[in-house]
């Protein structure tokens, strides 16, 4: 077996016994790319020298006794809107094509402070934008489950890399979904942890309300030590949290005995797949065997979830994406005015999806549109936050589908945008609310493909919210590798 | 309901070059999108206050101390243009 | 018709903080272009802000001067347009809840004091720099433009008047002593030379009577008080001269040129402006609690006009602590320490505002350097009050004074400027004129008083000019009737 295939744990217990290097580590991972990427393109780029270097710096230190913690050591692959000192960060985008940063975002300084080893930089939907990872201009990614199918997005490229071995962990960024929906959809595991608890310093925006880093892992403890090593105030970041970080691992063994779990009506019916709403009702069943008490709960506004993301987003995005301009960095389409400069570089820049998210956010900001747009959008936002404090008040976690269906086939949605957006209906209200969720794979559908269970906490409720995600892994028992892996 | 949209205004202000197909083509996509935005206008407001951000706390602020700046060079290395340690752009509309 | 113009200021002040609004890059006059620039200040991808402390208590500072209410709780929002000098494309500043709102300025104005009411004091980051060169030489090519970001991103107070000046004079005042105000709170360098205080104006004129306001003109780019009044009264010419001629004034920004002396206008804009304001995702609201206003208002200096009044109560004219209270803070501090040294509050003020000032400008001397300090100032004042010096020979004595040598009774001394007021000491002079100038003595007698004065020379000329001539001409009249 190569060593691609372990658990950051596993891989952390046998470097310290001294039965692996990280060099063996990262080689093996190189060589689990290397047979991969022609077919997935999982990575835009791969930072060989890099991450040699830093293995071989990894295993001295180890060998000197000096440990920097359970990412010593452990190759991890981050989602290419990170910004890397030196090394090209596109987000998916002819706009960005050869850029290079010159700082570090601050969760890749702390990655590299915990000693693990980046791989490189993974594929995405161009600045997020997308749950396929088909709009990036460097070409899509693939879903090892079904190379046919998408990997799900926008951090489809860091979940590939994590379900086929091309990393031991991954980082995405979660704006309306986009760390679980590709989770669910390759097999992993994916948080969104509350807002503010790891700094956006260094992500290359998309909605700065709605953003937050998060790690993909093949496994629930996994998932706690990659999300520990970048969690915690960061004084970059003016939105960071500045209190003690909870510690998200406390609770992983206590089991689900008299935890209250709320199932959301809203969440099913049409538009959900069988296999999906079958999976999800198991695994409720098998948890309320397990001793936890489930309800049934309504969240009316959730259905209004998706309008007002639809609306939040891209507003925030057409300002955070007003700075692409062709003048500091980045493509230049020439111009006799540094207008007509600036007009041909975004046009010629940014691809459809981008686009279309800048002008829709553009109109919802304009004037005589405000008020019936965006101004109701953040109202609808506010209710969704009261419809949650609601329901926190009666259960501890709220479980749902991570997204309705598992994967689809790449063109399938490509024409029709709202359709794409669909997608996301489970994992938005997180994002409006500031909430923590994660997905952990639960079970495969009759094609194989694997299907996401969701379960969402209330702000800083992280350490409940694993320890339902730990039993659920643990009952569901998935240890399926996708085909590409197991042949 | 359909959603008038002056597509060519709000590529203006988005700085966007659209040729006049392109624009119509993302009249008729936003429209769509539009249409299912505008269920938030179906739920009763009144009286509600507006989420800018999840967050619930204020003044996170830095004290007024300097930090080191870039160095010019890596900074200009990344210009599309660049000259005597200055970025370069064509003139403006109103200065030519 | 005669009509009436209305004008409001909006100013722009940078702060002399150390470092920038939202980053750490050093704030700074004159450095190397794009040397003080950084991922924030320069817009990179993945650059977020983080709000300047200092400039938050600085804004804070002139609110609280300009007498606003300061904000329990304010927000920044993005203002979009596009513009090369604006990294983001949006800048960052204030829209409906400012840090200050709705206070007054009261200013003195062709010789009256009038209250102009301040609508707001927002904060926001200035932009980088554009420098247009020209066509190159070359036909076809249109020039460029240079950029430079080392001033993207300084602290910004936009303070915005509401229309309460009626005329260029009245703005102009206005202007300075707004700049005055913020350069004793020490919160910005204040110079209008080097960009470091802006005022735009807003200008438009009606009817004299009408209650509406006509259409509203913005005019930029004066860099002078000189400037601000001049573009201000033409402003207001060429307004009512349009309407006079049948025309109809648009809303519109124009230029002030300088050379030209006149105001021009801008090439319109592609489409209208639309600045798409909205809450900053990246910052958290600013809450500006009771106490740290109390805090700050004790740190708040005295204002020109709170100033002028108290030295009113101390005994000045209105017209002389005007004057006084406009003055350098050193020489407001000789007057004050004069005062306290017991000298009578007018008699000092004239002597700081006259002679002092006169003698300082004139040796190009500094006041420390001069040795005048305001106890010898108070000991001068008593010596002309009792006669015991003249006023002129007062002057010399100061002019004498230097550091460590500024008793004015010993200068006296020994410059030989001591008067002679002692009635016995002068009696047996005067006696002697009297008995040799009996012709004078009996034209007096006849009632021809005006040959007192030849008689009080005469003793002067006898005393060598050290007789206190009011003693002389007391002892003349007596001896004589
Ligand atoms: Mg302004
Ligand atoms: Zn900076």
């Amino acid at each position: 077996m190569s060593h691609a295939d372990l658990t950051i744990l596993e891989a952390g217990a046998k470097l310290r016994a001294g039965e692996l290097t990280s060099v063996q580590l990262v080689e093996d991972v190189l060589e689990r790319a290397a047979l991969t990427e022609a077919e997935l393109h999982c990575y835009l780029h791969i930072d060989h020298g890099g991450a040699r270097a830093t293995a071989v710096a990894a295993d001295r230190e180890l060998r000197d006794g000096f440990d920097r913690g359970p990412l010593h050591g452990i190759p991890v692959a981050v989602k290419d809107n990170f910004c890397t000192r030196g090394i090209p960060t596109t987000c998916s985008s002819q706009i960005l094509a050869g850029y290079r940063p010159p700082y570090d975002a601050t969760a890749v300084a702390r990655l590299r402070d915990a000693g693990a080893v980046l791989v490189g930089k993974t594929n995405l939907d161009e600045f997020a934008m997308g749950s396929s990872t088909e709009n990036s201009a460097f070409g899509p990614s693939r879903n090892p489950w079904d190379p046919e199918r998408v990997p799900g997005g926008s951090s489809g490229g860091s979940a590939a890399a994590v379900a086929v071995g091309s990393a031991l962990g991954g980082f995405g960024s979660d704006t309306g979904g986009s760390i679980r929906q590709p989770a669910s959809l390759t097999g992993v595991v994916g948080v969104k942890p509350t807002y503010g608890l790891v700094s956006r310093y260094g992500l290359v925006a998309f909605a700065s309300s709605l953003d937050q880093i998060g790690p993909l892992a093949r496994t629930v403890g996994d998932a706690v030590v990659l999300l520990s090593a970048v969690a915690g105030h960061d004084p970059s970041d003016a939105t960071s949290y500045r209190g003690e970080v909870p510690d998200f691992g406390s609770e992983l063994t206590l089991g689900v005995e008299g935890v209250r779990i709320g199932i959301v009506r809203e969440f099913s019916g049409e538009g959900y797949e069988p296999a999906v709403a079958a999976a999800v009702a198991d695994m409720v069943a098998r948890l309320e065997e397990e001793g936890a008490k489930a309800t049934e709960l309504s969240l009316p506004t959730m259905a209004l979830s998706l309008s007002a993301y639809y609306l939040i987003a891209p507003a925030e995005c057409s300002a955070n994406l007003a700075r692409f301009d062709g003048v500091r960095y980045g493509l230049r389409v020439e111009g006799e005015t540094v207008e007509e400069m600036m007009g041909r570089t975004r046009a010629e820049g940014f691809g459809p999806e981008v686009t279309r998210r800048i002008l829709l956010g553009t109109y919802a900001l304009s004037a005589g549109y405000y008020d019936a747009f965006y101004g109701q959008a953040q109202k609808v936002r506010t209710l969704v936050l009261e419809d949650f404090a609601r329901a926190y008040s009666q259960v501890d976690v709220l479980v749902t589908p991570t997204s309705p269906t598992t994967a689809f086939r790449l063109g399938a949605k490509t024409q029709d945008p709202l359709s794409m957006y669909l997608s996301d209906v489970c994992t938005i209200p997180s994002n409006l609310a500031g909430h923590p969720a994660v997905s952990v794979p639960v079970g495969l559908d009759d094609s194989g493909l694997p299907i996401g269970f969701q379960v969402m906490a209330p702000a800083l409720g992280e350490a409940t919210m694993f320890r339902v995600a730990a039993e659920v892994e643990r009952l569901a028992g998935f240890t399926s590798r996708p085909g590409l892996v197991a042949a | 309901m359909p959603i008038d949209i002056d597509i060519a205004h709000v590529a203006r202000l988005a700085r966007l070059a659209l040729d006049s197909d392109e624009l119509e083509r993302y009249r008729t996509q936003l429209g769509v999108i539009l249409e299912h935005a505008a269920r938030v206008q179906e739920i009763d407001t009144a009286g509600v206050e507006p989420t800018s951000h999840p967050l619930g706390f204020t003044n996170a602020f830095r004290s007024d101390e300097v930090a080191p700046s870039l160095d010019r060079d890596e900074v200009l290395a990344a210009a599309p243009d660049a000259r005597d340690g200055y970025f370069v752009v064509p003139p403006a509309l109103d200065q030519r | 018709m005669s009509w009436e113009s209305v004008i409001g200021i909006e100013t722009h002040v940078e702060l002399s903080t150390q470092s920038k609004m939202f980053c750490g890059c050093a704030v700074g006059f004159g450095a190397e272009p794009n040397t003080s620039v950084c991922p924030v200040c320069l817009g990179l991808p993945g650059a977020l802000p983080v709000p300047n402390e200092r400039a938050i208590e600085s804004i804070a500072l002139i609110g609280l001067a300009l007498n606003c209410e300061v904000a329990r709780n304010s927000v920044f929002h993005r203002k979009n347009y596009f513009y090369a000098d604006l990294p983001k494309n949006y800048q960052i500043s204030q829209y409906d809840l400012p840090v200050c709102k709705d206070g007054w300025l009261e200013i003195e104005a062709n010789g009256e004091r009038r209250r102009v009411r301040i609508e707001r004091a927002h904060m926001e980051e200035d932009t980088g720099k554009s420098i247009h060169t020209g066509e190159g030489g070359r036909i076809h090519t249109a020039g460029s433009t240079l950029l430079d970001f080392n001033r993207s991103g300084v602290p910004l107070v936009e303070v915005v008047s509401r229309p309460d000046l009626p005329d260029a004079r009245t703005a102009r005042a206005y202007a300075q002593q707004l700049r005055d105000l913020v350069g004793e709170l020490g919160v910005s360098d204040a110079r209008m030379e080097e960009g470091s205080i802006r005022f735009d104006a807003n200008v438009s004129v009606r009817p004299e009577g009408q209650d509406a306001l006509g259409t509203k003109v913005e005019i930029k780019n004066m860099n002078s008080f000189r400037s601000l009044e001049a573009a201000i009264d033409f402003e207001i010419a060429r307004q009512i001269g349009v309407i006079e001629a049948g025309g109809e004034l648009i809303q519109e920004t124009r230029h002030w040129d300088e050379e030209a002396g006149v105001t021009q206008g801008m090439r319109t804009k592609e489409g209208s402006s639309d600045y798409r304001y909205f809450a900053e995702p990246d910052l958290v609201p600013l809450a500006i609690g009771p106490e740290q206003v109390a805090a700050l208002r004790t740190s708040l200096p005295e204002t020109p006009s709170q100033r002028h009044d108290r030295y009113v109560g101390m005994g000045l004219s209105s017209q002389a602590a005007s004057v006084m209270s406009a003055s350098e803070p050193a020489m407001r501090r000789l007057f004050e320490g004069a005062v306290e040294a017991r000298a009578p509050a007018a008699a000092a003020a004239s002597w700081v505002s006259g002679e002092v000032t006169a003698l300082l400008r004139r040796t190009e001397r500094s006041l420390e350097s001069s040795g005048i300090s305001s106890e010898g100032l108070a000991a001068l004042v008593a010596m002309v009050d009792s006669g015991q010096v003249s006023s002129s020979a007062a002057k010399e004595v100061l002019a004498a004074m230097q550091p460590g040598d500024q008793d004015p009774q010993a200068l006296a001394e020994r410059l030989d400027l001591l008067q002679i007021s002692d009635s016995s000491a002068l009696a047996a002079q005067v006696a002697e004129v009297v008995a040799a100038n009996a012709d004078a003595r009996e034209r007096y007698r006849a009632g021809e008083t005006k040959v007192l004065g030849f008689l009080v020379g005469q003793v002067m000329k006898a005393t060598g000019g050290k007789a206190d001539p009011a003693v002389v001409s007391r002892l003349l009249v007596e001896q004589l009737s």
